[in-house]
């Protein structure tokens, strides 16, 4: 019973944090003293939100670590893309979103259990280099995808936007790397986060549900939790999918966010999948908090650092390497517990010189 | 030890949003050249609704582009042609009396960096835009741009739809502009008829060029023997392109993407034994002064580009020299371009007489209908003019690399 | 025929420098059991030294390829000691995350002080290039180089582990840190050897893969980087013989996919072969079966 009602407060100032970012952010922008760029960084910072904490499920309940965790955005994005370009385009704006949202999520969740399937079977740094692959092979090959549609339905290539053959009146959705122009941008601040809620909602009800408990049970001891009849691949699965689909969501989010979508190493890349991966780590790997505002932090301090310009990058990697040397030196962590005591100590010693 | 963590991330963004904060004035007071002087800067953080003129205002001009990461290069050069050609025109008394600043942020060649870029520099009080540098970010800040209507020129965006807003112009040729010409320049001239194409299938600019010179090239006559592709991730090694279209019997190869790849092409076919002609396009430009480059190899390369560092005119001349003493190099076409949008919105706006008091969208309006009058002499051609669309109406100019320089095909 | 053998040898070119960047990735991750993401960023500092002191300072190209070889080995003792060793004990995934933020660093860096224009590498190897079956197929001197320097560095990097008490050494650490220790092996100086032979290997594949591409920037070692990572994992990690076969085998999979399938999906199916070897041999080629324990 104690557990149950100390997970609940866990789960609560999760949800009451997000709730006051919200709050702030929402008076701060009506209050009109919001500075362009924090505007433009609300969409992103929902999104990454999302991402952080979808990839928490895998690398910090489920203890796997995933380096392709952008590829499931992408395919998240170009679902959404897609249907919002055709069917979509004539829909209401949020009636399209909700349903590119569900399609998106829904896709995502597809590729993430065929990719699972293989994945799964492999641990450790070999499953991490394997999603790295798969990242790169959704990218890559998305790059190479040629879309249109006519009155015959749609025509799809790998060679070039002269082989769709359109007929009259054919509209070209995918133009390969340049990808796909003319999006709707009807994603909105309030959207993002109530995504940003949903997902919460899902995560954290799977972490205290008996599923995640089984989840962190094969994590920390595959044997032990096989022996007592717990199916490893099932759990992992699950995790796995729900991650994708989380993934998936947030990739909809980013396709509705910009008026255009490519699928670019910048965006889609390992390099995005890593910086997830930073999130994760920097906000405590299975701490969904912590992942929530290290997501909030990471992106806002590079666009905060822009006078450095140049040094922008490179701060942001010494930072990166001091903040992994703090937190997880056995030396600096020994040194900190040693300061904390220290002035604990000096508090009660001082609270007794009072008294 | 969690607890530690989460102390420190909430004490850091509180800090964070505090400084966010301010930041609508801040950022702007910092930045300020002496030029500016007090107040002026705050106003035109409030550029939207700024409405007190003052005689010590200024432009505030800005642009975007990758100024960290593999396409550093371009970004840097906009940057850097643009500040050449604002110092020029401040040295000689501004725009219709104003001073004019120039701010630039990195956007790393992505769209949403692109459109955070964007939207720091809106905060530093940006009035007109030159960018973005890069076609793929240059469409995602458009419809930013259309939304705020703020006047956009892009030196070195190609991709068609840019120009479709109405309030965004372009310096350089489009993609359709250069892959149909190029075509048409062979087929024309009868240089070949056998053409094999490399290009990078992963680039906006790339593969736009390449769609529009294959389309163009059935007109022509041309057969295309074979199209082989590279992408970001392997740009280095072209032999097994190189390979095919030499047996496929290309005599002809294109090459439209830019010559920091293309060096090694010619390097490697030279490597092969293998010669047919090269011909390639705007992005071309500054293989000459490659730093390491052994030029010999670009021997009988022909390109399309509007602007040459080597030409013998005084603009270009005191252009190149003046970048050499700022910036130690050669300036490449990127400079060229972001140098003439200046002086294109310098035009324009004194045609329609703006003054920096002016709303961002009031002096768009104002800027829009003067731009199809203005006609420009600049480095990257003379007597340039644009249309209805935006586009420029320069004709790309074919040269062919002759002893180490460029002689013009004409 | 000439055109397959031609593609085959490019890729045996391409593989071997994939290999020498594999078997520095190899021997780090079989003896400090980490993967040194900054791998791939040393070897872009070897090209940058070659190319300051052989272009620009115009020394003989064998000062340049010597002095890349002092500056990466120094460069991999130092990150290793000053970011790696202290999270010795932390788990697997910190150190992961710090190799990335060391890599980082160092493509920034680069972008610094070298700047960000692309450089062009002038190659140091002059041999002229061979003509085979009546000049239809030409192996380079650079391509002839780089199979033979991987032979050779096969050969005495098997040879040092084998024969020297250090190899021994490190074969130790790998097995089992603890005993190791026990034994009176000094567990830390051994780690920062292999990352010196690492950094120095790194070094020399920076040279090669630049003399053969001839192109500098701060991100020319992030693909090779990350392809032979792949190598690596794809000849099991941790075996020598197993990168070098890794390596080579990548190449020439690579090329050939951009021969005969599609040279824009090129990269996508060597990575799709990688994933169908784990899924066949979960430990790549050569890789050991570690037996769980409870």
């Amino acid at each position: 019973m104690k557990n149950k009602s100390k997970a609940f407060k866990q789960s609560f100032t999760t949800y009451a944090l997000v709730l006051a970012f919200y709050l702030v952010c929402e008076i701060w922008l009506k209050t009109g003293n919001m500075s362009s760029l924090m505007e433009g960084l609300l969409v992103p910072l929902c999104y990454y939100m999302i991402l952080a904490v979808s990839l928490n499920i895998v690398v910090g309940i489920s203890g796997e670590l995933s380096l392709g965790h952008a590829g499931f955005m992408c395919v998240g994005a170009f679902t959404g893309a897609i249907f919002a370009v055709t069917a979509g385009a004539e829909m209401p704006e949020y009636l399209e979103l909700f349903i590119a949202i569900i399609l998106g999520a829904a896709v995502s969740a597809v590729f993430g259990f065929l990719i699972g399937i293989p994945v799964l079977r492999l641990r450790g740094d070999y499953l991490a280099i394997v999603t790295l692959a798969f990242g790169e092979i959704i990218k890559n090959v998305i790059n190479t995808i040629y879309l249109g549609v006519d009155v015959e339905g749609m025509h799809i290539t790998m060679k070039d936007a002269l082989s769709l053959n359109l007929g009259e009146g054919g509209k070209t959705i995918i133009k390969g790397a340049q990808g796909i122009t003319g999006l709707p941008r009807n994603a909105n601040f309030t959207i993002g986060i109530i995504l940003v809620f949903i997902s919460l909602f899902i995560v954290l009800n799977l972490i205290n549900s008996r599923q995640g408990r089984a989840i962190m049970a094969i994590r920390d001891n595959r044997i032990a939790a096989e022996s007592i009849g717990l199916s490893v691949s099932k759990y992992k699965m699950m995790a796995f999918v729900i991650s994708a689909a989380l993934a998936g969501v947030a990739g909809v989010l980013y396709a509705h966010n910009l008026a255009t979508l490519q699928a670019t190493p910048k965006n889609f890349g390992y390099n995005m999948s890593i910086m997830i991966l930073v999130f994760v780590v920097l906000g405590g790997i299975g701490n969904i908090k912590g992942s929530l505002i290290a997501a909030v932090i990471l992106t806002i301090l590079p666009e905060k650092l822009r006078f450095l310009s140049d040094y922008r990058m490179l701060i942001y990697a010494v930072v990166l390497i001091a903040m992994m040397l703090f937190n997880s030196a056995p030396k600096a962590v020994a040194f900190r517990e040693r300061l904390v005591e220290s002035i604990s100590r000096k508090n009660k010693k001082e609270a007794k010189e009072e008294a | 030890m969690k607890k530690f963590m989460c102390l420190t991330m909430t004490a850091a963004i509180v800090a964070m949003s505090l400084a966010a904060c301010g930041s609508s004035t801040e950022s702007a007071d910092t930045e300020t050249t002496a030029a500016a002087a007090e107040g002026a800067d705050t106003e035109a953080s409030e550029a939207a609704e700024g409405d007190a003129a003052s005689s010590d205002a200024v432009f505030v001009i800005g642009g975007t582009g990758p100024l960290t990461g593999s396409t550093a290069i371009y970004g840097n050069a906009v940057k850097n042609g643009g500040q050449i050609a604002v110092d020029e025109i401040n040295a000689a008394g501004g725009i219709n009396g104003y001073q004019v600043k120039w701010i630039f942020e990195d956007d790393e060649a992505d769209t949403e960096k692109a459109v955070n870029a964007y939207n720091t520099l809106k905060d530093q009080g940006l009035q007109m835009f030159v960018g973005t540098t890069t076609s793929g970010s240059c469409l995602a800040v458009v419809p930013e741009t259309e939304n705020d209507n703020m006047f956009q020129i892009t030196p070195s965006g190609t991709t068609a739809e840019i120009t479709a807003a109405d309030n965004v112009y372009r310096m350089c040729f489009s993609d359709p502009a250069q892959g149909t010409k190029s075509a048409e320049y062979i087929g024309q001239n009868g240089l070949a008829t056998k053409i094999g194409v490399i290009y990078d299938s992963s680039d906006t600019y790339s593969s736009g060029i390449y769609e529009n010179f294959a389309a163009e090239a059935a007109n022509q006559g041309l057969e295309i023997v074979g199209a082989e592709a590279f992408t970001a991730d392997s740009k280095t090694d072209f032999r097994t392109q190189l390979q095919k279209l030499k047996d496929a019997g290309a005599e002809l190869v294109f090459l439209p993407f830019y010559y920091t790849e293309a060096s090694l092409v010619l390097q490697q076919a030279d490597e092969m034994g293998w010669a047919p002609m090269f011909f390639g396009c705007d992005g071309m430009d500054g293989i000459l002064t490659l730093e390491g480059f052994d030029t010999s190899l670009a021997e009988g390369l022909m390109l399309l580009t509007p602007f040459s560092a080597d030409a013998e005119d005084e603009l270009t001349q005191n252009f190149v020299a003046k970048y050499q003493e700022d910036y130690g190099e050669v300036p490449n076409q990127f400079a060229a371009d972001a140098y003439d949008c200046l002086y294109v919105i310098k035009a324009a706006a004194e045609e329609a007489g703006i003054t920096p008091d002016m709303s961002v969208s009031d002096m768009c309006e104002a800027l829009k209908p003067v731009m199809t009058q203005i006609e420009i002499d600049g480095l990257t051609g003379q007597g340039i003019k644009f249309t209805e669309d935006g586009e420029p109406n320069k004709a790309p100019k074919a040269v062919v690399i002759e002893n180490g320089a460029y002689k013009s095909m004409e | 025929m000439s055109s397959f053998i031609t593609y085959l040898i490019n890729g045996i070119s391409l593989g071997s420098v994939y290999a020498i960047i594999a078997l520095g990735y190899t021997m780090v991750y079989g003896i400090a059991k980490m993967l040194n993401f900054a791998h791939g960023d040393i070897i872009m500092v070897g090209g940058f030294t070659t190319y300051y002191i052989a272009s620009v300072m115009g020394m003989p190209s064998a000062v340049g390829v010597l002095g890349a070889v002092v500056v990466c080995t120094a460069l991999g003792v130092i990150i290793e000691r000053i970011a790696y060793k202290p999270l010795r004990e932390a788990s697997s995934l910190s150190v992961l995350i710090t190799a990335i933020g060391v890599s980082y660093f160092l493509q920034n860096a680069a972008l610094i002080v070298f700047g960000a224009d692309t450089k062009s590498f002038k190659s140091v190897i002059d041999i002229p290039s061979l003509s085979l079956m009546g000049g239809t197929v030409t192996v380079s001197g650079e391509t002839m180089v780089t199979i033979l320097s991987c032979i050779i560095i096969l050969i005495g990097l098997t040879a040092f582990i084998n024969k020297t008490k250090t190899g021994q050494a490190m074969l130790a650490v790998s097995e089992d840190k603890g005993a190791a220790t026990l034994m009176g092996i000094n567990v830390n100086r051994t780690i920062a050897v292999t990352f010196a032979i690492g950094s120095a290997l790194a070094a020399v594949a920076g040279v090669l893969l630049c003399s053969s591409y001839p192109t500098l920037s701060s991100t020319t070692g992030a693909m090779p980087g990350i392809k032979a990572f792949v190598a690596a994992v794809f000849g099991g990690i941790g075996s020598i013989p197993g990168a070098m076969i890794g390596g080579i085998v990548l190449g020439i999979i690579e090329n050939l996919s951009k021969a005969y399938i599609s040279s824009q999906l090129s990269d996508a199916i060597v990575f799709a072969v990688l994933i169908i070897v784990l899924l066949v041999k979960p430990t790549g080629l050569m890789g050991k079966k570690i037996q769980e324990k409870v």
